[in-house]
């Protein structure tokens, strides 16, 4: 994305090549153009422009990709770090309940 | 109007004055978590039986985005149940998913209405949906079109192709400045609150002037990591946004010392304030993580590991120097 980078060698994305069939729908579904189509088969071209968002892994029709997937803000995690420890939840967090 | 599966609502692509009023209080968070209509299919002018579906959420703003951009065009709208959720956040709730998806094509009897078998959706509702179970559970193949409506009216001209633009996000100052209103709003219960408690306990210890002065020093510390921090993002120096925000905390703490005479307050409150207000607004710059298109969970997660501690420690340190120099 065009003037924005987040913080470098954080994304979990990985692409076991081997099972890719190079259909394409990974680059279809990615915004920020992670992947890119060499020959007949996708390879990750750009992993730190990785959000996470899971559409390339929930979209491949052979399961080649993973991620770890999930809410991104702070205080939606700190709410889920709560809750996993039955600590009730945080004021604030609730932009996209 | 009518179809071979019943009475299907014909709807405008223009917006009146009470859609613009809508939207806007909803970015103000008025009525916001109520914004939504009715999910099912609906026809935007006269659509036959070949003309395209194209899928959206039920939040009043997304639905009203692809509608006006589809002036004069003849299409079917089908609008997910998504309990008044955008699409990009109901696709990672799951909600603008797969099943719903699904079910939707199946109960508003798309198979009956339309003579081809392909639905077409917005590119940030991918991370719900999975093209290939909708296609094996409906029949109906996925095209993801594009990430913004405006852009349809060029991927139908152009047979059904994404361009490159189209697929690109952007996250411009204006993109920045519409998501700051329900931030404040949200976060303005805690930053009364905990204003209020700064406020008395300067008030009591030290007198009301000081106790306005803290809470100035605080809200001021607040508005530049929920306003300056977002709106400045990229020229903010860093790729974290806790570093981003604890700048423009400095930055307001130099103007607040200089603003309110600091000179004449002693070593102790200078450094208290230098080590809590940027800690304050570097909190509310992360949380801006949410709102951003491009940040990822596990760099949220890294970001919180080093940044929590550290502006926690700020506060507990500077609670500390006030403390101490209170009664030494």
């Amino acid at each position: 994305m065009k003037g924005f980078r987040y913080l470098k060698d954080v994304a979990t994305l990985n692409l076991d090549q081997p099972t890719c069939i190079g259909c394409g729908r990974c680059l279809e579904v990615c915004p920020h153009q992670v992947f890119s189509l060499v020959g007949k088969q996708a390879s990750i071209v750009d992993r730190d422009a990785c959000m996470e968002c899971g559409a390339c892994a929930l979209n491949c029709p052979v399961k080649a990709i993973t991620v770890d997937c999930g809410v991104g803000c702070a205080s939606g995690m700190i709410n889920e770090w709560l809750q996993e420890r039955k600590l009730g939840k945080l004021g604030g967090g609730n932009c996209c309940s | 109007m009518e179809t071979p599966a019943g009475r299907v609502a014909r709807i405008s692509s223009v917006l009146g004055p009470g859609d613009h009023l809508g939207a806007c209080l909803a970015r103000w968070g008025i009525g916001r978590m109520s914004y939504m209509v009715p999910a099912g299919l609906y026809a935007l002018g006269n659509p036959a039986a070949a003309d395209p579906i194209l899928v959206t959420a039920n939040y009043k703003m997304s639905y009203d985005s692809v509608r006006q951009a589809l002036v004069g065009r003849n299409c079917w709208l089908l609008v997910l149940e998504t309990y008044g959720i955008n699409v990009w956040c109901a696709a990672g709730k799951g909600t603008f998913g797969t099943g719903e998806l699904v079910n939707r094509i199946t109960s508003s009897r798309l198979a009956n209405i339309v003579s081809h078998r392909r639905v077409i959706l917005p590119i940030l509702g991918a991370p719900g949906v999975s093209a290939h179970e909708v296609a094996r559970r409906s029949g109906f193949s996925v095209s993801y079109a594009a990430i913004r409506a405006n852009d349809l009216p060029e991927y139908l001209d152009k047979g059904l192709t994404t361009t490159p633009a189209m697929q690109s996000l952007n996250f411009n100052f204006y993109d920045r400045l519409v998501l700051i209103p329900v931030e404040l709003v949200l976060a303005l219960k805690s930053i009364a609150v905990a204003g209020g408690g700064l406020f008395v306990s300067f008030a009591v210890t030290s007198g009301l002037g000081a106790g306005l002065t803290a809470f100035l020093g605080w809200l001021g510390a607040c508005l530049a990591g929920i306003v300056v921090g977002p709106l400045l993002l990229p020229w903010l120096p860093g790729r974290s946004f806790a570093v981003k925000g604890a700048v423009a905390g400095l930055v307001w703490s130099v103007l607040f010392f200089l603003l309110v005479g600091g000179q004449a307050w002693g070593a102790g409150p200078t450094i208290a304030a230098f080590l809590a207000l940027p800690a304050v607004s570097a909190f509310h710059t992360l949380n801006f993580t949410g709102c951003s298109p491009y940040t990822s969970r596990s760099g949220v997660k890294k970001e919180m590991r080093m940044a929590i501690p550290a502006m926690g420690g700020a506060v507990v340190v500077s609670l500390l120097v006030l403390l101490v120099g209170r009664f030494l």
